[in-house]
């Protein structure tokens, strides 16, 4: 996946990637020990955007920078920080491109209150061809 | 069906049109900045990886605006870089280095080969302090102003073009 | 010269089409009866692009490198399948596959459709040249296919790797014939709506084509899905990711179109929803082509970006919809709704159906743009993914499902028999489910937890339409209807044993070292370098085992030259009850190598009922045509009307 990233970078002419010598972090390809700490580490990575890649999770990428960020979520954890704290920690660096899950911004209001909005006036919608032909 | 309903789709379609005309009229900016200017530099304390002093957060806050150079060895736009670094540095700017997933022999040789504007360099082989300050690539460099503020984020090579820009920076940065 | 036929063969078909065009609008002008020609004129326009395309399958598979299109995109050492199925694998070929299909389909209404009246006809023909001459143009103008270089380099640039898959030979020309050929859905309902003849007849003559495409969208969409399972490496199945979702919209906006025909077709109610539909899910479709070719959204999937080809789409794109929601907005005051039906009753329900698909509809569509129009009006950056489609989406689809599982048991109009009798024992079988889950898993996600009664109750629910009288006499659409739904339940308890049930495992492991997932225990016998026709690769041996017998996986990391790249190729055993995922990582320096392996449960079930689900499609089409077939045997002697 990071080959792709890289050929997808090249074409769109970054001034980024060659790789390093370094291998990934310790924590970048391991499972924490405690299953329950992994679980909840695991469910945050899958919703932390690769910020060098062209639409993926830290978790499903192979990019170095991924490897670290999965790294830092891990070791994270393992301190006993909750995944809201760690992902806080990350969008006050990057912003909410960084969080997959919208965060509580205003710009992202619409995105919640959307589906009910659209389910009220389809309800409205179908309650007058409903009622209108029962009173008939 | 009344006439609201029969419209809103034409009126969604040109709100839907008017922003795709927008994203293909405007390039699309794929670099990610950094949240954090105007914010207090994140404390830090990277080890050395050549024979040069390590450096720490404190070693920002001296006093003047410094440049903090975000490179590798293994970065290929961060050698021309090097020779715009040092003709800032020919014009009295403080810069110092952070070498990201570097070994000490290939930063050794890369200043070796390129060239050594730095003052300390810190050795992040985990990109760790990369991430604590926003950054997400390189080469990457930010203005701090004496007080350990960061003040303007650069992404990419500082190029000759960029000089007059980074001054100006510096100069605000007082 | 092959390729020039092609382009000649492309040329003729375009002049066809606005020649097609000419003769609607003549029609609508004039008492000329146009009927006999029009149609002619569609079949011979299909033909003429058909042959284009055949001559791009034959550039590609002798891999005449003096066409640019060849040199960019293939390679003399490729296996042969790939070499011909590389010609769809890029922006220009992909795009002569679309008209093609765009083009076949006209071609096909004009030599096969009985049903519509000749005045209707005569405009959808009209409509889909009119919708043909534009991509025609765009290919012609600003992606030829068939450009030629000179002088003939003696090398191709290679296939990218990822695309050198099976999945590459079946997904694509299955999505295109689904996408594409609601076109034709398009193109009766903006004819409907120029002529007035927005009916149950109208209804009739279009379902045909919308369950086909249909069917053909949901086998592509299914096979997308696993071609991305297995070929990527990480064990996810739908990642939310802008081109998926471009695929799912107009899935979602045809199912809930097939289901509004049906109750134009059987009642003649919901006549301005079914054209909306109608008109939405083609639209649906071109707004997917559109985002996917022009660069506008990112995307792993995204394989041209091209802002100027992007405008040229967004034309169009702007053009037919536009007109089309315009035709709408005027001509839809003057449909008259049909006959009265109360809230509990099969159209209560199907209109239920479509609002609920409408509203997943919209909200895949908002989630997709949203970050595009936050960053138009205010510069800011803000990502949408999974949490948000799947938190919001989800619960919605777990609704459907319930009702997916009560609605055919109704009846038209009113239903008066006590229908929730029937529904006791798949209420039981839900409920003792649930309880099973809570016994077995007590911590699971919500969406998973509901998620498996809701599919046992589905399950249950949708075979009761054939109970209680003989099977064997119940017609063939209903055998496809129960089968489609059916399928349903299965993808959805497949989706939530996978998201409850998976066990992972990343580790370092060093040779002759075992490791557990799940079940299984898995010992790494070692990592040798192999070969194969256009890479070379290291290759893992794994030992699988579960207390008797042993499972030998070879996962391999491939190395490719044309182009330059590396894959992983995951080695993966599908059993009774579930899959074996094996992945062989980076050496790591303590000597061992990274693997990743993964034990998924019942995953198989995912595309298993996808699979079904597209069988149900397909049997509920021959069902009718059979039907049709059957009663009127001079069916076969008519030809025009």
């Amino acid at each position: 996946m990071k080959r792709l990233c890289l050929l997808l970078a090249l074409i769109a002419a970054q001034p980024l990637l060659a790789d390093s010598k370094l291998p990934p972090a310790y924590w970048a390809n391991r499972q924490l020990p405690d299953a329950k700490k992994e679980a909840r580490a695991q469910s945050l990575m899958e919703e932390l955007r690769c910020l060098v890649c062209q639409g993926q999770s830290i978790a499903d990428s192979d990019a170095e920078l991924a490897g670290d960020m999965r790294d830092l979520v891990r070791r994270r954890i393992d301190a006993g920080e909750s995944p809201e704290q760690v992902r806080s920690w990350l969008v006050q660096r990057y912003g909410s491109w960084v969080s997959y899950r919208p965060t509580t911004e205003v710009a992202a209001w619409p995105l919640w209150l959307a589906p009910l909005a659209l389910l009220v006036v389809g309800a409205v919608l179908i309650r007058r061809r409903i009622r209108l032909k029962a009173h008939r | 069906m009344s006439r609201a309903i029969r419209f809103a789709p034409l009126v969604l379609l040109f709100l839907l049109i008017a922003a795709l005309i927008w994203r293909l009229a405007t390039p699309v900016d794929s670099t990610v900045s950094s949240k954090l200017e105007g914010k207090s530099l994140p404390a830090f304390a990277l080890p050395a990886v050549v024979a040069k002093p390590g450096l720490a957060s404190q070693d920002l806050q001296t006093g003047t605006p410094r440049i903090l150079n975000i490179f590798a060895s293994w970065c290929v736009p961060c050698v021309a870089e090097v020779k715009v670094l040092q003709e800032l540095k020919r014009r009295g700017v403080h810069i110092d280095g952070i070498a990201i997933r570097d070994r000490p022999e290939d930063v050794a040789a890369f200043l070796q080969r390129n060239g050594d504007p730095y003052e300390r360099i810190g050795s992040d082989a985990q990109s760790q302090v990369q991430i604590a300050l926003g950054s997400s690539g390189v080469p990457e460099s930010f203005v701090i102003d004496g007080r350990g503020v960061i003040r303007y984020q650069h992404i990419g090579p500082i190029e000759g073009s960029d000089i007059p820009t980074m001054m100006s920076k510096l100069e605000q940065a007082r | 010269m092959i390729a020039e036929t092609g382009l000649a063969a492309l040329w003729l078909a375009a002049g066809l089409a606005a020649l097609q065009l000419v003769l609607m609008l003549m029609a609508f002008r004039t008492p000329i009866e146009v009927g006999r020609t029009i149609r002619a004129v569609a079949v011979v326009q299909g033909a003429l692009t058909a042959i284009s395309f055949a001559m791009l399958l034959i550039v590609f598979a002798r891999s005449d490198m003096s066409v640019a299109l060849v040199f960019e995109n293939s390679h003399s050492a490729k296996p042969f399948i790939y070499k011909v199925a590389g010609a769809w694998g890029n922006h220009e070929g992909s795009m002569l596959l679309w008209v093609t299909v765009l083009s076949g389909a006209g071609a096909f209404l004009g030599w096969l459709s009985q049903r519509t009246s000749e005045r209707t006809l005569v405009a959808a023909l009209g409509a889909q040249a009119a919708l043909a001459l534009g991509f025609y143009a765009f290919l012609l103008i600003a992606s030829n296919p068939f450009a030629r270089l000179f002088p003939a380099p003696p090398e191709g640039k290679g296939l990218n790797p990822l695309l050198q898959d099976p999945g590459l030979a079946f997904h694509p020309p299955t999505l295109y014939f689904g996408y594409v050929g609601l076109s034709v859905a398009f193109s009766l309902a903006v004819g409907a709506l120029l002529t007035g003849e927005v009916d149950a007849k109208l209804a009739r003559a279009m379902r045909p084509w919308v369950l086909g495409a249909w069917t053909l969208l949901t086998l592509g969409i299914t096979a997308g899905s696993y071609w991305a399972y297995y070929e990527l490496g990480w064990g996810g199945y739908w990642f939310w990711d802008p081109v998926e979702n471009a695929s799912l919209m107009p899935w979602l906006a045809a199912t809930a179109l097939l289901h509004s025909i049906n109750v134009l077709a059987a009642r003649g109610a919901l006549k301005a929803w079914t054209m909306m539909l109608a008109v939405i899910a083609f639209s649906m479709s071109m707004v997917g082509t559109f985002l996917v070719r022009s660069g506008v959204l990112t995307s792993v999937h995204a394989f041209a970006i091209d802002p100027q080809r992007g405008t040229f789409l967004l034309g169009l794109l702007a053009i037919y919809v536009g007109a089309a929601f315009t035709l709408f907005a005027v001509r839809g005051g003057t449909l008259k709704e049909g006959a009265p039906f109360e809230l509990v009753s099969r159209e209560s329900g199907l209109v239920i159906n479509n609002l609920l698909l409408s509203v997943i509809l919209g909200i895949v569509f908002l989630g997709t743009l949203w970050p595009l129009f936050v960053e138009a009006v205010s510069g800011e950056k803000l990502s949408v993914g999974a949490p948000y489609f799947n938190a919001v989406a989800g619960p919605l689809a777990l609704v459907l499902a319930v009702l997916v599982g009560i609605g055919p048991l109704l009846s038209w109009r009113r239903e008066r028999r006590p229908v929730f009798k029937q529904l006791t024992i798949p209420a039981l079988l839900a409920a003792t489910t649930l309880a099973i889950s809570f016994i077995v898993a007590p911590a699971m996600g919500i969406l998973p937890r509901l998620g498996l009664p809701a599919a046992t109750f589905l399950a249950a629910a949708s075979v009761l339409p054939l109970v209680g009288r003989s099977p064997f006499r119940a017609p063939l659409a209903t055998w496809g209807m129960v089968i489609a739904h059916f399928g349903i339940a299965v993808a959805l308890v497949g989706m939530a044993m996978n998201s409850a049930f998976t066990s992972e495992r990343l580790a370092v492991v060093q040779r002759n070292e075992t490791q557990t997932v799940g079940p299984w225990t898995i010992l790494l016998k070692g990592v040798t370098p192999t070969a194969g026709q256009n890479f070379t690769a290291i290759e893992a041996e794994l030992h699988a085992s579960r207390g008797s017998g042993i499972e030998v996986l070879k996962p391999q990391t491939r190395y490719f030259s044309d182009p330059p790249m590396e894959t992983n190729e995951a080695a993966i055993e599908t059993f009774w009850n579930g899959q074996l995922y094996t992945v062989i990582g980076k050496p790591d320096p303590s000597g061992g190598w990274q693997v990743r392996l993964w034990w998924k449960p019942f995953v198989t079930l995912i595309w298993f009922g996808g699979a079904l689900i597209a069988l149900g499609g397909a049997i509920a089409l021959l069902g009718r045509a059979w039907r049709r077939r059957r009663r009127k045997p001079e069916w076969r002697k008519e030809r025009y009307a």
